[in-house]
C-alpha cells in the first residue's frame, strides 16, 4: 500500500497551492477554484489516514466535506452572480470598500 | 516502493502539476479544465487508497457538477483574458506565503511521521456497503444536518441570484 | 348468552381505555382550524363539526359501557416527577364522567352546527370555530382529568376560551368590558382554587396530586377533617367563580355579550356545570371535611337561587333571562351538594337535564335574536306565527325549566326536592319558592317573545336548517332524558352516577304534587299578568320599591365598582401622584441642589485635569488610528495574506515550544 506520508506531502502541496490561488488572482472566480484545491487536500488527508487507520469515519467526513464544498460553491457563484450584477467586474481588490 | 506507490506518485505529480497551472493560468476557462485533471487525479488517489465510493462521488460532484458551475459563473460573469488582469500585483508575496506554507506542513509532516520509519500499511477497502453502514449507522444525525445545509444553500442561492423585482 | 354478554363488556372497556381520545379530537379539529380553517371551504367549520361528531358517537360508546354495567377505569402516564412529587396525564372514567362526556359532546356539536347559520359571514368565522374546538377539548379534558393539575390546565384553558368568545365583536367597548369582567371575576375564584389545590398536595406528603389517592387519603383519615375543610372551602371558590355562585356572580349577565351559541355552549350547559362537577368530583374531601364547609354550600347555593330567580323576573333582555334562569338553576346544583350523597346525585341529574333544556332556550333565544336583530323582548311578541319550530322547541325547553311533567326538568328538580325534603326544609322551602319564580319569569319570557302583536321591526323569519336542526334535536333529548332518572322507571342515571353505592331512588307523592302546583302556580299568575298588552311591565307597579332593586341587580355590581374598582383605580393613582409630587420630588429637588454645590468644584477639576487627560488620550487615538489605518486596505487577499502568515508564525512558535 501506499505510505502515509507521501499521501500527506501531496495533500500539503494541493494546500499551499490553493494558498497561491486565493492570495494572488483577481478573479472571484478562480478564488473559488484556489479554494476547491483547498478543501481537496483535506480530502486526499482525510482518506489517506482512513486507508492507514482502517477507520470509515475519515471516508465518511470526506462525503460530508464534498457535500458542503457543493453549497459553498454554490452560494459563492450566487454571491459572485449578484456582485457582478451591481458592479460589473468580479474583481476581488475592485471590492475594497470596507476600509477606512 | 510497491507498484501502488509508483501509480500514486505519478497520480499525485500529475495532480500538483494541473494544480499549479490552475493557480496560473492566463486563461480562466484552461484553469477551470486543469481543474478537472487535479480532481480527477485526486479521484484516481482515492481509489487507489481503497475508497471507492468517495472516489465515484468525487468525480460525479467535482467533475460533474462543480466544475460545470464554474464554468457556468466564468460565462455569466464575462471574466476576462490575459494574465495581468488575472493576477493582482502581490504575487511574490503570494508565493512566499504559499511557499511557507508548504514548508510548514511538510517539516510537521515529516515531524509527526517520518518518511523513512513510515511502512505500507495492508490493504484496506473501504467498500460502498461499509460506507453506507457507516453513515447510516454512526453518523445519520450529521447526515441530515448536511442535507438541511444543502437545502439551505439551495434556497440561499436562488434568493441570492435572483433578479430583484423592477417595481 | 352470559358469554356474549361478556364479550361485549370486554369490548366496551376496550373503548374506555381510548376514552382520552374524545378530548383529543377537538383539539385536532383547533389545530386544522386554525392553520388550515381560512383555506378550507366553509371557512374551516367542517373539522370542528366533524371531529365533534366522532367525539359524540365515542362518548355515547363509552356510556353504553356503563348502561350494560360496567366498572370504572383509570389510566395514565407518567409525566414528569418533582422530588417526590409524581405527575401523571391520563384518564379517570367512572359513570359520572361519560355522562358528562355525552352532555358536553352533544352540547358542542349542536352548537357548532348551529353556529353554521348563526356566524354566518362573520368576518372571525374560522377564529370562532377554533375557539370553540379549543373550549370543548378543555371541558373534555376537566371530564376525564385524574388529577388535579390535568384538571387545572383544562380549567383555565377554558377560562381564557370563554374570554375570547365573550369578548368575541370586540369592537364594541360594551363586550370587551364583559369579556374582562367575566375573566378577572372568575380568576379571583381560581386564586383560592389553586390554594385549595396546593393545600391537597401538601397534605398527601407532596406525593400526588390524583383525585382518587387523595380521596383514599381523606376517607381513611389520612388527611385529618380539619385539613380537608380548608382544601375544600378553598376548591369551592373556584366553583364559586366558574359556576357564577353568589358573590361571584356578576360576571355570568354580562357574559351575555358574547355571541348566543357560546352563551348555550359554555356559559350554560358546560363550563359553568364544570364548577358543580368540581365538586362531585372532589365530594370524598367535602364529606370528609368539617361539617360547617357542606352547610356553606348550601347555603351560597340558596342565596344565589333566590336571588337570581328575582332578578330574573325583571329582566327585559331576552338572554339575561336565560342567564340569571342559569344562575339560579347552577344554585340549586350546589345548594343540594351541600345535603349528601343523595344531593350530589340528584345535583348532578339535575346538570345532565339542565344542559340539554338549557342550551335549547339559548340556541332558541339566539334563533329569535338573528331573526329580530334585537336582545329586548319588548322588541319581539307574537313570533309564533313567524317562527313556529322555534316556537315549539323553546315551549318545550320552557316546560323543561319550569319542571312541567313529564320534561326533564320536572324529573330533576323532583330529585333535588326528595333529596331534602328530609332534615333541609329551610332549603326545601326555598327551592319550591324558587320553583315558583322560575315558572313565572319562564312564562313571562314566552308570552313577551312570542305572543302578542309583533313589536319590531322588519319581518321575521324562520332560521335555517343548520339552526333549527339543533333546535330539534335538543328538544328530543330534553323530551327524553328525564325519564333516564324517573323513579318510575327504575332511575337507570343513579345506576351511573353514584356516590359509594348505588342508592334506590324512592318516589315521593306529595312532593311530585308540590313542585307541579308550584310550578303551575308561577305559570297561572304570568298568564294573568301578561296576558293583556300594557305599556308598562305590570310588575312595576307590583313590587313597588323592589323594581329597582331588581333592576340595579340589588347593586351588587355598582357596589364592586364604587367600593372595589374605583377606590383601587382612582385611590391608587391619587396616592402614587402624592407620593410622586411631595416625597419622589423632595428627593430629587434635594438632591439637585446638593449637586450644584458639588458641581463647581468638579468643574474646575474637570476643565483642567480631566479634560486634559481626555484630550491627550482622543489626540493620541486619532493619530494611532491614522497610521494604522493603512493597514485596513479593504483588500480580502491581503487579510488572507496576514492569516496564512499568523499561522505560520503559530506553528514555529508551537513547533518550537
Amino acid at each position: 500500500m501506499i505510505r502515509l506520508p507521501l499521501v500527506l506531502f501531496f495533500s500539503a502541496f494541493l494546500f499551499s497551492a490553493g494558498v497561491y490561488g486565493v492570495l494572488v488572482r483577481r478573479n472571484a472566480v478562480m478564488v473559488l477554484m484556489a479554494i476547491e484545491l483547498m478543501l481537496n487536500a483535506v480530502n486526499v488527508n482525510l482518506v489517506g489516514f482512513s486507508a492507514n487507520l482502517k477507520a470509515m469515519s475519515g471516508q465518511v467526513f470526506a462525503l460530508f466535506i464534498i457535500a458542503v464544498a457543493a453549497a459553498e460553491v454554490g452560494i459563492g457563484l450566487a454571491i459572485v452572480i449578484l456582485l457582478f450584477r451591481n458592479r460589473e467586474s468580479i474583481n476581488v481588490d475592485e471590492v475594497s470598500l470596507l476600509k477606512w | 516502493m510497491t507498484g501502488q506507490e509508483y501509480a500514486f506518485i505519478v497520480l499525485a505529480a500529475v495532480g500538483s502539476i494541473s494544480a499549479i497551472a490552475t493557480v496560473t493560468a492566463r486563461n480562466v476557462v484552461h484553469a477551470a479544465l486543469y481543474l478537472v485533471v487535479t480532481l480527477s487525479s485526486v479521484g484516481a488517489v482515492y481509489l487507489l487508497l481503497g475508497a471507492e465510493f468517495v472516489a465515484w462521488v468525487q468525480i460525479l460532484i467535482y467533475v460533474g457538477a462543480i466544475v460545470i458551475l464554474f464554468l457556468f459563473g466564468l460565462m455569466l460573469t464575462k471574466a476576462p483574458i490575459g494574465r495581468d488582469s488575472l493576477d493582482n500585483q502581490q504575487r511574490w508575496v503570494g508565493v512566499l506565503v504559499a511557499f511557507g506554507v508548504f514548508a510548514g506542513l511538510a517539516y510537521l509532516i515529516q515531524d509527526a511521521f517520518p518518511l523513512q520509519d513510515a511502512v505500507a500499511a495492508p490493504g484496506f477497502r473501504g467498500s460502498t456497503e461499509a460506507v453506507g453502514q457507516s453513515i447510516f449507522h454512526s453518523y445519520v444525525l450529521p447526515f441530515e444536518a448536511v442535507s438541511f445545509l444543502l437545502l439551505a444553500a439551495l434556497i440561499g442561492a436562488v434568493v441570492l441570484a435572483r433578479k430583484d423585482d423592477e417595481t | 348468552m352470559v358469554a356474549a354478554e361478556t364479550t361485549a363488556v370486554a369490548a366496551a372497556s376496550g373503548i374506555l381505555k381510548l376514552t382520552w381520545i374524545i378530548a383529543l379530537l377537538p383539539v385536532i379539529s383547533a389545530a386544522l382550524t386554525l392553520f388550515f380553517g381560512k383555506r378550507t371551504p366553509g371557512r374551516g367549520a367542517v373539522y370542528g363539526i366533524l371531529a365533534l361528531a366522532g367525539s359524540w358517537v365515542l362518548s355515547i360508546l363509552v356510556l353504553w359501557h356503563f348502561v350494560q354495567g360496567g366498572g370504572t377505569q383509570a389510566s395514565q402516564v407518567e409525566w414528569f416527577n418533582v422530588g417526590p412529587f409524581h405527575l401523571q396525564l391520563g384518564q379517570y372514567i367512572d359513570g359520572l364522567a361519560a355522562v358528562m362526556l355525552v352532555v358536553v359532546t352533544s352540547v358542542s356539536l349542536c352548537v357548532h352546527v348551529y353556529s353554521l347559520g348563526y356566524m354566518h359571514g362573520d368576518k372571525r368565522f374560522t377564529w370562532f370555530y377554533f375557539v370553540l374546538s379549543m373550549f370543548t377539548a378543555a371541558m373534555l379534558d376537566v371530564i376525564i382529568a385524574p388529577n388535579l393539575f390535568q384538571l387545572l390546565i383544562g380549567w383555565e384553558v377554558m377560562g381564557v376560551c370563554s374570554y375570547l368568545l365573550i369578548g368575541h365583536w370586540w369592537e364594541e367597548k360594551e363586550n370587551s368590558n364583559a369579556s374582562i369582567k367575566a375573566f378577572i371575576t372568575t380568576r379571583i375564584g381560581d386564586v383560592p382554587f389553586m390554594f385549595g389545590i396546593f393545600a391537597l398536595i401538601a397534605a398527601t406528603g407532596f406525593k400526588t396530586s390524583n383525585i382518587t389517592e387523595i380521596s383514599t387519603m381523606v376517607h381513611t383519615g389520612a388527611i385529618p377533617a380539619g385539613v380537608a375543610a380548608v382544601a375544600a372551602i378553598l376548591l369551592f371558590g373556584g366553583t364559586i367563580g366558574k359556576s357564577a355562585q353568589f358573590p361571584l356572580h356578576v360576571w355570568l349577565p354580562d357574559a351575555m355579550a358574547g355571541p348566543t351559541p357560546v352563551s348555550a355552549l359554555i356559559h350554560a350547559a358546560t363550563m359553568v356545570a364544570a364548577g358543580v362537577y368540581l365538586v362531585g368530583r372532589m365530594y370524598t374531601v367535602f364529606i370528609g371535611a368539617e361539617t360547617w364547609v357542606l352547610q356553606t354550600v348550601s347555603i351560597i347555593g340558596a342565596i344565589t337561587m333566590l336571588g337570581a330567580a328575582l332578578l330574573a323576573l325583571v329582566q327585559n333582555d331576552i338572554k339575561r333571562v336565560l342567564a340569571y334562569s342559569t344562575l339560579s338553576q347552577l344554585a340549586y346544583m350546589v345548594a343540594v351538594m351541600g345535603v349528601g350523597p343523595a344531593g350530589r346525585n340528584a345535583a348532578f341529574f339535575h346538570l345532565f337535564t339542565h344542559a340539554f333544556f338549557k342550551a335549547l332556550l339559548f340556541l332558541g333565544a339566539g334563533s329569535v335574536i338573528h331573526s329580530v336583530h334585537s336582545n329586548n323582548m319588548s322588541d319581539m311578541g307574537g313570533l309564533r306565527k313567524y317562527m313556529p319550530v322555534t316556537f315549539l322547541t323553546f315551549v318545550i325547553g320552557s316546560l323543561a325549566l319550569a319542571g312541567i311533567f313529564p320534561f326533564a326538568g320536572f324529573w330533576s328538580k323532583d330529585e333535588l326536592l326528595v333529596s331534602t325534603h328530609d332534615g333541609h326544609m329551610w332549603l326545601f322551602i326555598i327551592m319550591v319558592v324558587t320553583a315558583a319564580l322560575t315558572a313565572f319569569y319562564t312564562m313571562r319570557m314566552v308570552w313577551l317573545t312570542f305572543f302578542g302583536a309583533y313589536e319590531g321591526h322588519g319581518h321575521p323569519e324562520e332560521s335555517p336548517a343548520s339552526m333549527t336542526g339543533p333546535l330539534v334535536f335538543l328538544a328530543a333529548a330534553t323530551v327524553g332524558v328525564g325519564f333516564l332518572g324517573s323513579p318510575l322507571l327504575h332511575a337507570p342515571f343513579f345506576k351511573w352516577v353514584y356516590f359509594g353505592e348505588p342508592e334506590a331512588i324512592h318516589f315521593v307523592p306529595w312532593i311530585a304534587l308540590l313542585g307541579t302546583a308550584a310550578a303551575l302556580g308561577g305559570i297561572a299568575l304570568a298568564y294573568a299578568v301578561y296576558k293583556e298588552k300594557r305599556e308598562r311591565d305590570p310588575l312595576e307597579g307590583a313590587l313597588g320599591p323592589f323594581w329597582g332593586l331588581f333592576q340595579n341587580r340589588y347593586y351588587i355590581d355598582a357596589f364592586y365598582m364604587r367600593a372595589i374598582i374605583y377606590p383601587v383605580r382612582d385611590r391608587l393613582s391619587a396616592a402614587v401622584y402624592w407620593f410622586n409630587q411631595n416625597i419622589i420630588d423632595g428627593v430629587v429637588n434635594g438632591v439637585a441642589a446638593l449637586a450644584r454645590g458639588v458641581s463647581v468644584v468638579v468643574y474646575w477639576f474637570d476643565r483642567n485635569v480631566i479634560d486634559g487627560f481626555v484630550n491627550a488620550v482622543g489626540s493620541g487615538a486619532e493619530e494611532g488610528g491614522g497610521l494604522l489605518k493603512y493597514l485596513q486596505s479593504g483588500n480580502v487577499q491581503w487579510y488572507a495574506v496576514g492569516l496564512f502568515v499568523g499561522v505560520i508564525a503559530l506553528t514555529i512558535i508551537f513547533v518550537r515550544a
